[in-house]
C-alpha cells in the first residue's frame, strides 16, 4: 500500500466529490442509487444526506461502510431496510470483487443502524450484549414505526437480532489492524471501529457532521467523554454516522459544541421551571445553523431529556392523605 | 372506539394514517355555518357537540396550543396551552384530541390564573389537539395544530401498571413553586398515578378527576378536571396570581376516579441565591 499517493488521492476526492450520491434514490423503483465512496486503501462509505427519514429518500440518511482486505470484508451498519440491506450487499460484492463477507457490525440498537441485517448472514451478525438486548426489545416496534415513516421502501423488512457478542478487542483482519471499541452516550452501547493500519475512524452515531445529532437514547456525559476517547486516538478520516465524511475533528467538535449547548439550555430552563413546550421555542444559536434540522431535533431532545431535568426539580409535598 | 383504534397498529404498516383516518369517519357532513375547521379534520363536528355540547365556537389564533411536531412517545406528548389577554377574561379551557378514543384531555378552571397551562398527555393516532376557552359571553375560542404519532397511546398499559410501584404512594404529589417578576407564581406540580384509560385490555379506567388548588386562606387559586389521557404521573404547569405571590401555603385537594383523595400542603419553595 502507497500511503502518501493514497492520502493525495484521498484528499483530492474529498475537494472535489462532497456529496456522494450520483443520483438520489427512486422512491417508484425502489432503488437507493448506492454508491461507494473510497475514502482509504479497501476503504469505502455509502453516505446517506442529512435529512430526516423520508419516503423519498427511503431511510438513505445515514452512513454505512465496508472494509475489504485479504480475509475478506468487515461491514459496518446495514441501514434502514431489507432493500437497502440487499442493495448494499450487492454493492460490497460488485466492489470487493465478490469476497466473503467475514463480519457485519450493527453499531448500536437504532433501526437505520441495523434494518437490512437479513440481507446478510445471519452467523456474521455481531453487536455488543446490550445492543443485542435493545434488538430484542425494541426492534419490532422500531420497525413499525420505520414502515410509517419510509412507506413501501420497508417491504418485507423484520428485525433480525444478531447472535454473536462484540467485545472491546483489538485484532489484525487481512492486513489491517483494527481496534473494536465499546463506548455509551448515543445510546447505552455505541460501537466505533478504528482502523490503525489506513487511519479511518468508523465513529457511527457518536459523531454527527452538519447534521444535528439525535438523543432518544442519549446520556450526554459518556457521550462527550466517548467523543473526548474518539479525538485521542490520532485518526486521519472519520466517518461520521450522519453526514459527511471529515479528515479532521471537526464533526467530534461540532456534536461535543451541540451536546454541551443542549445540556447546559435544558438545566438553565428546568432551574426556571419552564414547560417543555416552552423549552421548545427557546433560541438556538446562530453558529448551529449550519446544521440540517435543529429545530425540530432540539424539538426531539427537549422530549427526550427535558422531563427528567424537570422532574429533578421537584420537592415532595408537606403532607398527604390516603 | 378503542378496538377499532386498536388496529390502526397493524394496519399502518400498509396503510398511510391518513387513509386509515378517511376511511373510518365520514361523518357529519361539515355543520358549522360560517368558518370552516382551520385543520380540516373530519372528526370537527363529532367532538364539538361530543366535548363542547355544540355550543358556539369561532377559531381564534388567539388560542393558541403548543406542542411537538412529531412525537414519538404516545404515552407521554407534551402541549402547552395559552391564550391570549385580548381574547378578554375565560372562565375555562377544555382541552382535546379529535382522534383520540376519549377526545377530552383536561378542563381547565384558571379563576385568578394566568389563562394558560403544561401538561403531557397520551395520544391515539396522529389527531388535531386543541383547546378551547369560554369568555364571558358563552363563546368557545378554539385554537389547535396537528400532532403526528405513531399510535397506541390510549390502549397501552401505563408503565404503573407493570411495576405497580404505584400503589404505596398514590396520589403523593411533588412540586416547586417560582415567584415570577410580573407578580404571578409558576408552580410544576406531579401527583402519583397510573392515569389508566379503561381501554387497555383487562385494565379498567382509573384516573384523576378533580384538582382544586387553594391559597392559605382557602381562596381557590385554580381548577382543573383531568380525563383519562392526561400521561401517567402527570405533571402540570400553572401560573397563578395569588394575593401574596412567593409567601402563603397552598393545598392542593382533589380525587380520583375510585374516591381516592388528594391533599398536599405546598408551601413556597426555596429559591436559588443569586443565581
Amino acid at each position: 500500500m502507497n500511503w502518501r499517493a493514497a492520502w493525495a488521492g484521498l484528499a483530492l476526492l474529498a475537494m472535489t466529490v462532497g456529496r456522494a450520491h450520483a443520483e438520489p434514490p427512486d422512491p417508484v423503483r425502489r432503488d437507493y442509487h448506492l454508491t461507494a465512496r473510497q475514502i482509504a486503501d479497501g476503504s469505502y462509505v455509502v453516505e446517506g444526506s442529512t435529512e430526516d427519514f423520508s419516503r423519498n429518500n427511503g431511510g438513505l440518511m445515514v452512513n454505512s461502510a465496508f472494509i475489504v482486505t485479504d480475509e475478506g470484508v468487515i461491514v459496518l451498519d446495514t441501514g434502514p431496510s431489507r432493500l437497502f440491506g440487499e442493495q448494499f450487499h450487492a454493492l460490497i460484492d460488485r466492489t470487493s470483487g465478490g469476497k466473503p463477507i467475514v463480519q457485519v457490525i450493527n453499531s448500536h440498537l437504532h433501526p437505520d443502524h441495523f434494518l437490512g441485517n437479513q440481507a446478510f448472514a445471519p452467523e456474521t451478525l455481531t453487536a455488543t450484549a446490550e445492543t443485542i438486548a435493545g434488538i430484542s426489545a425494541a426492534g419490532e416496534d422500531f420497525t413499525t414505526n420505520m414502515y410509517r415513516l419510509l412507506g413501501n421502501w420497508m417491504l418485507d423488512t423484520e428485525p433480525v437480532v444478531p447472535k454473536t457478542v462484540l467485545q472491546a478487542h483489538t485484532a489484525v483482519v487481512g492486513g489491517h489492524r483494527l481496534h473494536y471499541l465499546t463506548l455509551a452516550g448515543h445510546s447505552d452501547s455505541d460501537v466505533a471501529l478504528f482502523d490503525e493500519t489506513t487511519g479511518v475512524l468508523y465513529a457511527a452515531d457518536l459523531v454527527f457532521h452538519d447534521r444535528t445529532p439525535t438523543t432518544p437514547h442519549a446520556d450526554i456525559a459518556p457521550w462527550l467523554a466517548a467523543l473526548e476517547a474518539l479525538e485521542a486516538l490520532k485518526f486521519k478520516v472519520v466517518v461520521p454516522g450522519h453526514g459527511p465524511v471529515a479528515q479532521d475533528a471537526g464533526p467530534l467538535h461540532q456534536t461535543a459544541d451541540w451536546l454541551r449547548w443542549l445540556d447546559g439550555t435544558l438545566r438553565q430552563a428546568a432551574r426556571q421551571g419552564l414547560s417543555e413546550a416552552e423549552v421548545f421555542r427557546l433560541p438556538i444559536p446562530e453558529r448551529f445553523a449550519a446544521l440540517s434540522l435543529t429545530r425540530a431535533e432540539f424539538e426531539r431532545s427537549v422530549v427526550h431529556l427535558y422531563p427528567a431535568l424537570l422532574r429533578g426539580q421537584l420537592q415532595p409535598s408537606a403532607t398527604k392523605v390516603e | 372506539m378503542g378496538e377499532k383504534n386498536v388496529c390502526c397498529n397493524s394496519l399502518s404498516r400498509s396503510l398511510p394514517g391518513w387513509a386509515v383516518a378517511v376511511s373510518v369517519v365520514w361523518g357529519v357532513a361539515s355543520a358549522h355555518a360560517g368558518q370552516a375547521d382551520p385543520l380540516a379534520s373530519v372528526m370537527w363536528d363529532s367532538v364539538h357537540q361530543e366535548v363542547l355540547a355544540g355550543q358556539p365556537v369561532v377559531f381564534d389564533p388567539a388560542v393558541r396550543v403548543i406542542t411537538a411536531a412529531r412525537v414519538e412517545n404516545t404515552m407521554q406528548v407534551p402541549i402547552e396551552v395559552e391564550v391570549d389577554d385580548s381574547v378578554g377574561p375565560v372562565s375555562e379551557i377544555v382541552v382535546f384530541a379529535d382522534h383520540n378514543p376519549i377526545p377530552r384531555i383536561l378542563t381547565y378552571r384558571p379563576l385568578s390564573a394566568r389563562p394558560r397551562i403544561g401538561l403531557s398527555f397520551k395520544v391515539q393516532e396522529a389527531t388535531p389537539i386543541r383547546a378551547a376557552a369560554r369568555t364571558a359571553d358563552g363563546v368557545w375560542h378554539v385554537g389547535g395544530q396537528w400532532a403526528d404519532a405513531a399510535g397506541g397511546g390510549c390502549t397501552t398499559p401505563s408503565a404503573g401498571q407493570r411495576s405497580r410501584a404505584w400503589e404505596s404512594h398514590l396520589n403523593e404529589a411533588t412540586y416547586h413553586r417560582w415567584p415570577r417578576a410580573d407578580g404571578s407564581e409558576r408552580l410544576q406540580v406531579s401527583l402519583i398515578h397510573p392515569m389508566d384509560t379503561g381501554l387497555a385490555p383487562g385494565i379498567p379506567a382509573f384516573y384523576l378527576t378533580r384538582l382544586v388548588l387553594r391559597d392559605q386562606d382557602g381562596t381557590p387559586l385554580a381548577e382543573l378536571l383531568p380525563a383519562e389521557p392526561v400521561a401517567e404521573n402527570p405533571l402540570f404547569a400553572l401560573d397563578l396570581r395569588p394575593a401574596q405571590p412567593g409567601k402563603t401555603v397552598w393545598r392542593l385537594e382533589g380525587g380520583d376516579s375510585d374516591g381516592n383523595l388528594v391533599a398536599a400542603s405546598l408551601p413556597p419553595s426555596p429559591q436559588e441565591g443569586g443565581q
